[in-house]
């Protein structure tokens, strides 16, 4: 039996090296082809209609007047009168038509009416959410109370983040067509090629088995394109009514804003007690936030630091308002900025240096201690920290005051389950089949570096084919899951495959299945490299029949694990007269195992990074208390930051032994923790006053400078004003 | 901007091939506009519409007519009618920058510019900066520098930093930031595009003094 493992780094030929994305040549020419881009024949164009009102009961549909349109295909009521709808852009009729102008048409021909009830859709203010608000069970570990009476120093502080979207610039939706009445051909944007089948079937009435599903390029999913969405079903309907014509539904920019899913939002109250020389005793934070109508779950806090004793409660409140779906490392960011900020202005109200604080208490980070150690000596270096340090608020000269923040993070992002097929053809031809997706994060060149790895072969040697559920089924891509599954069952399927291949050529040579390697393009003797076959040669000792092995992770064999570290510096300007906050730098340091393709990982680092500053200076969905609407469901107010925005950036990526020896480790969402955290401390540093709550604009910079107790620290008045 | 259009009318044999496959078009059809001229204050004006009007483009070198409603945007004709689907909808408003294509020269949002107004004009999609398979050097830099994740932003971006090096063949690291404000990435992919132009601009012919550009920090 292969012995599963990876290659040792002597032999690798393309793993751990900057390979550039094979899908490269088709992004960058606009051939790519995504759910958004697909016309099918007589494909017929469907839009939505939504509520206007974030809590109403509908009172009357009427749709004649769409029927009746010259173009009009069909029309359906998705949410019957009597229903309630519980937020605003919630769908109640859909149309399909010949073309987008005509539906856009017969949608606003259409009348509903609605019987308004109470909404609530801001939950800043705790104590304004009345039966909204679910309090969840206390925990407490070892003696809080004891503990803060022994404490040297107590810091208290109040931290927030709001809600924000995923925004991603393909929106949700997806093409679906009947053959039969039996039969459905679906076009989806999805992290979860594998997994839309079972899910459209079920409310449709028809099996799994009959609902063949395609993907090829998808733009963007960040978590909020796990599920199968009621739009989905609905245009699988609107296929059906209109005789099975393919009808296409993608959202629209204010819809995917307002319902394609949100991170949930995070405030607390927090009390730190520490002993004079730096070390952490006790912790309480009493907490809330929203996560749409169903309320929210809670961040963990006090985050990678086990504080001995703690005592922590959380509040969920039900807002009338779209739901929230997994966002990048869900709960880890809001847990992160509520920790780091405390612990911060800890070490601030202590003198210390926060790097020194952290180290101080890094046995209380666990398992990563060492990681985190190793990786904060080398972000220290990179930003010059102890050179560029200074006390807070030690005032720079001038308006525009410079400062300094760290944070750091911990995510698992082991393997998911996957299964592929690996077929090598007698012409020397391969191929591998998976049922997985390409996020963007460089899935397809991954798989293709570890087969061709496997077989001795260059990258184009390998025919790889996934986006499509007729593949042996892979895992949704999310959690970081997607890199430790793929890659261990591909490595798997490829080393069985490799394993027959020499059974075959073994004879020829006159040695053992066992004497023989895969090395550049050849199959040749271990012992006697000068002695062997061309890959083409090789392939022709197969016979008549391909050799096919199935791939798969869990499986034999140690090829990922879970669990990584991670620090962050952020080094910011703060100009006090406008408020305006500048990145001038981030380092990042981040570990994750064995790396396949250094340059995609860099960029998810480079990429999270990035999507840090957005949420840390720009992004927030912003909701108007008075209407229950989003006021900014479009991409001129909902933030996001441009090229020039962004600082300069700097990634370190952990390697070696080992790094090596604990497998792969998924990516995606351990850097995305920290950039908050990180910008939110540089941010204190420079201006002498914690800035309580992110997006950090200019209003909340200069209303922390003004009035640096207020609760908040927005302009805005305990979210009822909620002017943009 | 001429060479580039001669380079267009070249590699403009396939996609006519591809652009016959698509219903409703038809190549090299007289051009009728399909408008009224009504007096309004005793000037001429034209009325276009309410119904569908004949539209004549000039896209990536080749001429191509199509029948829509004078709502319809350039963007929703390149996609829905030619089926060049390089150029994104996202905001629709713009702000985001994925619907960029080269107008007379100049990068425009096309969600933003009426599929009637761009008759008449020279108009370059992501897919037009391709000579038969080979890549524009901004394209080729895109790829090196990892200039794209999902993708989704990155036709629009390619051609936005196209026009940015034609009127730029110099540039600073200050005037990337500026010049490439109007785009959007959610996935973060702007240090790869910042190394990308700089790389591009290295190999940009009519470049002046050449030479090596040291890439920012945050390049690869
Ligand atoms: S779609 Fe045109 S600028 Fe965003
Ligand atoms: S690469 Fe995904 S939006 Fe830019």
């Amino acid at each position: 039996m292969a012995e599963y493992k990876w290659p040792e780094p002597e032999k690798r030929s393309l793993i751990g090296k900057r390979i550039s994305r094979v899908d490269g040549p088709a992004k960058v020419s606009g051939k790519a082809k995504y759910t958004y881009d697909i016309k099918r024949p007589d494909m017929l164009y469907g839009k939505v209609l939504r509520s206007p009102h974030a809590h109403a009961k509908i009172v009357s549909i009427d749709t004649s007047a769409a029927e009746k349109m010259p173009g009009v295909k069909a029309v359906k009521v998705i949410q019957e009168p009597g229903t309630e709808i519980k937020w605003a852009g919630d769908e109640i009729v859909a149309v399909a038509a010949v073309d987008e102008p005509t539906a856009e048409d017969a949608i606003r021909a259409i009348k509903v009416t609605y019987e308004k009830l109470p909404h609530l859709v801001v939950e800043e203010d705790l104590s304004a959410a009345g039966d909204n608000a679910k309090p969840a069970a206390e925990q407490t570990a070892g003696e809080p109370e004891k503990a803060f009476g022994e404490a040297e120093v107590i810091v208290e502080g109040f931290y927030g983040l709001p809600v924000i979207t995923h925004c991603c610039l393909e929106s949700h939706g997806s093409i679906s067509e009947w053959e039969g009445d039996q039969n459905l051909l679906v076009h989806i944007s999805t992290q979860a090629v594998s997994n839309v089948a079972n899910q459209i079937g079920r409310p449709l009435g028809i099996p799994a088995a009959n609902v063949r599903v395609k993907q090829d390029h998808i733009g963007g999913g960040f978590g909020s394109k796990f599920q199968v969405d009621r739009w989905d079903v609905t245009a699988a309907q609107l296929s059906k009514m209109a005789g099975g014509k393919p009808v296409k539904i993608m959202l629209e920019r204010d819809a995917e804003l307002m319902v394609a899913g949100i991170r949930p939002s995070a405030y607390a109250r927090v009390k730190v007690g520490a002993k004079r020389d730096g070390e952490i005793i006790a912790w309480q934070s009493e907490s809330w936030n929203t996560g749409g109508s169903g309320g929210g779950g809670s961040p963990p806090l006090p985050y990678v630091f086990s504080v001995p004793n703690k005592h922590t409660q959380h509040t969920g409140i039900a807002t009338n308002t779209g739901s929230a779906r997994a966002w990048r490392a869900p709960n880890h960011p809001q847990g992160c900025l509520v920790t780091m900020s405390a612990l911060e202005d800890t070490a601030a109200r202590l003198e210390m240096d926060p790097l020194d604080f952290f180290l101080k208490n890094i046995e209380l980070a666990g398992r990563f201690a060492e990681v985190y150690r190793e990786e904060f000596a080398i972000a220290a270096d990179l930003m010059e920290w102890k050179k560029n340090w200074h006390q807070r608020g030690a005032k720079t000269a001038g308006p525009v005051k410079r400062g300094l923040g760290l944070s750091l993070h911990t995510w698992g992002g082991g393997g998911h389950g996957s299964n592929c097929d690996v077929i090598i053809h007698p012409d020397g031809s391969v191929e591998v089949k998976m049922g997985t997706q390409d996020l963007g994060t460089g899935t397809r060149t991954a798989i293709m570096m570890v087969a061709a790895e496997t077989f001795g072969l260059p990258l184009e040697a390998i025919k790889l084919m996934i986006g499509d559920n007729q593949f042996p089924t892979s895992g949704a891509s999310g959690g970081s899951t997607t890199i430790g599954g793929v890659s261990a069952s591909t490595r798997r399927g490829t080393l069985d495959a490799l394993e027959q291949l020499f059974e075959k050529v073994a004879p020829s040579l006159n040695v053992q299945p066992a004497d023989l390697e895969a090395v550049a393009g050849r199959i040749r003797v271990k012992s006697d490299p000068r002695r062997g076959l061309s890959w083409k040669e090789a392939c022709m000792k197969i016979g008549g029949t391909a050799i096919t092995t199935r791939g798969r992770n869990p499986g034999p064999g140690t090829l990922n694990s879970s669990g990584v570290g991670g620090v962050q510096m952020a080094d910011v300007s703060v100009d006090v007269e406008t408020g305006i906050v500048r990145v001038n730098k981030v380092v990042a340091v981040q570990d994750c195992g064995l790396i396949i393709d250094l340059k995609t990982a860099e960029s998810q680092v480079y990429g999270a990074l990035i999507m840090g500053v957005c949420y840390a200076l720009y992004e927030e969905r912003i909701m108007d208390a008075r209407t229950g609407r989003m006021l900014n469901p479009n991409m001129e107010f909902y933030k996001l930051a441009g090229l020039g925005d962004i600082g300069e950036l700097v990634v370190h990526m952990m390697t070696g032994k080992a790094y090596d020896e604990r497998g792969v480790i998924g990516l995606g969402e351990p850097p995305v923790i920290s950039p908050g955290a990180a910008i939110s401390n540089a941010v204190a540093n420079a201006v002498g006053v914690r800035v309580p709550s992110l997006p950090l604009t200019p209003d909340r910079v200069l209303a922390a400078l003004q009035y640096p107790d207020r609760e908040g620290g927005s302009s805005k008045n305990g979210g009822n004003d909620a002017g943009i | 901007m001429q060479r580039d259009e001669k380079m267009k009318e070249k590699g403009s044999g396939l996609s006519r091939r591809t652009f016959l496959k698509v219903s409703g078009i038809s190549l090299s059809v007289p051009v009728v506009l399909g408008h009224r001229t009504i007096k309004v204050a005793g000037a001429e004006v034209e009325v276009y519409g309410p119904g569908k009007v004949p539209i004549a483009l000039t896209v990536n070198g080749a001429k191509h007519t199509a029948e829509v409603e004078p709502r319809v945007t350039l963007l929703e004709a390149l996609r829905h009618e030619l089926d060049l689907t390089g150029a994104k909808r996202v905001c629709d408003r713009a702000t985001c920058g994925a619907c960029t294509v080269i107008m007379d020269g100049k990068p425009v949002y096309s969600c933003s510019v009426l599929a009637l107004e761009a008759q008449g004009k020279q108009i370059t999609t992501a897919e037009g900066l391709l000579r038969g398979d080979r890549l524009h050097p901004v394209q080729q830099a895109f790829i090196d520098n990892d200039a794209q994740q999902c993708g989704f932003c990155t036709p629009g971006f390619v051609v936005a930093c196209k026009v940015f090096l034609d009127k730029n063949p110099n540039p600073t690291p200050e005037e990337i930031q500026k010049g490439l404000g109007g785009n959007l990435c959610r996935c973060g992919t702007y240090v790869g595009v910042r190394a990308a132009v700089a790389q591009a601009a290295n190999q940009y012919p009519n470049r002046k003094g050449g030479g090596n550009q040291s890439t920012s920090k945050g390049g690869r």
